[in-house]
């Protein structure tokens, strides 16, 4: 079943010197207990897709268009209040980037995850705090810690602290922002552990974000290959990384190196991504593709699906 | 052998911790952070020599130990044979010597000073070293090392500032400054880990040209145990200061000896959703370095403990053709 369906979403940010387009047509489903990836590099508008669908966007960021069906609603339309007494945390959760700074230093971990579920749900605070104590017990914290500020944790515990913060509330649906950044690797596969033994459990469906390929592949059903603000692949984890057909995912799977298999070669991708100030005409990697023929320049390439497989790519040659 | 072009012994750095006054002289002991714990290793001329492990683990204290930009405890540095821990810190041979052992900083946005040019940046080691005696000899070296790092035209790069170019550009002037003076030996602390991965391959591979160009060497520093796997032609693997295994990349990654090898392997994202291995992965955090585990450092954590690895330290000893570990029960 569908849970979340984002439908030609476009957000630009608005600048003195124009707008910078950020999510341009952008368009993506999660279901019922999947996990879909977000990847791309820096600045390609995977945390942008994310704070629009969480309507957390600063103050200059406008969304000019589309639509974000969750559970049958459009949240576009409904007010900020309704949004933040019904939908975020209760239903819609994120486990934020950097968990180092996401915590209150001042504010002991067990009141930090008890504030959202006293806000949301009219409980007790004693059951709130019942309700703390088997959350740190699931993320693998221990119930005995609740009375601790985050500085008396190391990385890892505190990155596990906002996921049970995330979880507060049971939602149906949970953004994970680069949760595992910053982190060194054995600690990095703990919360990764964590994150897929919960998903199991408990049914979770997820939108991960992600520049890491390698993470994505470990934790997610579906991906969606984002280069400057727009989808350039999307499908199955599987098909995806397996036959990619962008050139753009191509070549990015080629630049990760891996611990497994045969020592290929390294490829890079000459020059960087363009400003979207000023995105190029037509598609938008063609600057940098080495495949790129005279219609790339001028036309935009349409995401299309490819054979009957859940794969779509928005290349012109493809299809 | 071939001579070795660096060569540590038995290098360590301690950090005491500061104490209130009345602790001061109460303590019977100054507490003391064993950052790096008697490491021994040489580089060979033209290697890339990898010193892999997670934060905290004394890599990177080992690099600028390396290069005299902190005093180590014990132990000695040479370079081709001569002691340079002996040296005179302020003096004309110590400076000679930088001349040929150079750095290469993990962010370029904070090791490239903001209100300097392009031009000052790389420039600057060549007059501080007074290579050139005229200035258009400066200018053409400067040209040369933007040259070689593929920032063409140079003259387009020379006046401008470090805002003004991107993230991978400004870690390619970092990489023409230490080359400008050429060295033989670099030190790189993870050169590409602030870079996203389509630029991270064309800096990599302009920093590595230069071993067969210039025929210099490398230490390089890095978390990314699957990217030193592809650039690195032995690796050292570090924990808690110390080493605790060695040997060339490709062996020590396809078939770890030491337990806590095989554990960061293990713990290793791959990019590849078809691979679902067995993932055991081990429990808790590093010790902290104040009070180092007795015995064998990984022992709180390692699987095969045994009696003998609470009180016994493995040394680091040879554990086939050029492989070395400190380990009581190698992995075989």
């Amino acid at each position: 079943m569908e849970l979340l369906k984002v439908e030609n979403l476009k957000m630009y940010f608005q600048t003195l010197r124009g707008y910078v387009r950020a999510v341009d047509n952008v368009s993506f489903s999660v279901d019922q207990g999947t996990a879909l990836g977000l990847a791309g590099e820096s600045g390609c508008g995977k945390t942008s897709s994310a704070l629009t669908i969480l309507r957390l966007l600063p103050m200059n960021g406008r969304v000019l268009g589309g639509k974000i069906n969750f559970e049958g609603i459009d949240l576009l339309e409904m007010s900020h209040e309704r949004f933040r007494q019904e939908i975020r945390w209760k239903k819609l959760s994120v486990i934020f980037q950097g968990a180092m700074n996401a915590l209150n230093p001042v504010k002991k971990i067990g009141d930090q995850i008890t504030e959202g579920i006293l806000i949301h749900e009219d409980i007790s605070r004693n059951e709130a705090v019942e309700r703390a104590k088997r959350l740190l017990d699931l993320v693998g914290i221990g119930a005995e810690r609740i009375d601790r500020y985050s500085h008396e944790l190391s990385g890892g515990m505190k990155q596990r602290t906002m996921i049970a913060m995330a979880l507060a509330c049971n939602p149906d649906l949970i953004i994970a922002d680069e949760p595992t950044t910053a982190l060194d690797v054995i600690i990095q596969a703990q919360v990764l552990k964590v994150i897929n033994e919960l998903r199991q459990k408990l049914h979770l469906s997820m939108i991960m974000i992600s520049h890491d390929l390698s993470m994505i592949a470990e934790t997610c059903d579906r991906v969606a290959i984002m280069y400057a603000g727009k989808i350039a692949e999307y499908g199955n984890v599987v098909s995806v990384y397996k036959e990619p057909l962008h050139p753009y995912t191509q070549k990015l799977i080629a630049a990760f190196p891996s611990i497994l298999g045969p020592r290929r070669e390294l490829t890079s991708i000459h020059g960087f991504p363009p400003d979207l100030l000023n995105p190029p005409p037509g598609c938008r990697f063609h600057p940098r593709c080495s495949y790129a023929t005279e219609i790339c320049q001028k036309k935009e390439p349409a995401i299309v699906q490819c054979g009957s497989k859940e794969h779509y790519v928005a290349c012109h040659l493809v299809g | 052998m071939e001579e070795a072009i660096v060569e540590v012994r038995n290098l360590k750095k301690y950090y005491p911790i500061k104490l209130g006054f009345l602790k001061t002289i109460l303590a019977k002991e100054v507490p003391q952070v064993h950052a790096v714990d008697s490491v021994s290793f040489y580089v060979k001329p033209r290697e890339i020599f990898g010193l892999a492990g997670e934060t905290g683990c004394g890599k990177t204290t080992t690099g600028r130990l390396l290069l005299r930009l902190i005093e180590p405890t014990e132990g000695k540095v040479l370079f081709k044979g001569k002691d340079i821990t002996a040296l005179p810190l302020e003096g004309g041979e110590m400076r000679r010597l930088r001349r040929k052992m150079q750095i290469i900083f993990q962010d370029p946005y904070e090791s490239l000073n903001p209100r300097m040019s392009i031009y000052d940046i790389v420039a600057e080691p060549i007059q501080i070293q007074k290579i050139t005696e005229k200035e258009s000899e400066t200018t053409e070296r400067v040209t040369k090392a933007l040259e070689d790092m593929d920032l063409t035209p140079p003259e387009e790069f020379l006046y401008r500032f470090p805002h003004e170019i991107s993230g991978g550009q400004r870690q390619r002037v970092a990489v023409a400054r230490a080359f400008a003076v050429e060295p033989e030996f670099i030190v790189a602390d993870e050169p590409v880990s602030m870079l996203d991965a389509s630029i991270r391959t064309e800096v990599l591979k302009l920093m590595l040209s230069m071993v067969e160009r210039v025929h210099c060497a490398y230490l390089y520093i890095t978390h990314d145990i699957a990217l030193a796997r592809y650039i690195c032609d032995r690796i050292a693997v570090m924990y808690l200061g110390k080493i605790v295994e060695m040997g060339p990349a490709e062996e020590v990654i396809g078939k770890p000896v030491h337990p806590y090898t095989e554990a960061l392997l293990a713990a290793v994202p791959v990019p590849d959703p078809t691979a679902r291995r067995t993932k055991v992965v081990i429990k808790g955090e590093v010790p902290s370095s104040v009070n180092p585990p007795s015995g064998c450092r990984f022992h709180t954590r390692c699987p095969y403990a045994q009696e003998i690895c609470r009180k016994d330290e493995p040394e680091l000893v040879a554990s086939g053709k050029d492989r070395y570990a400190a380990c009581h029960f190698p992995l075989s």
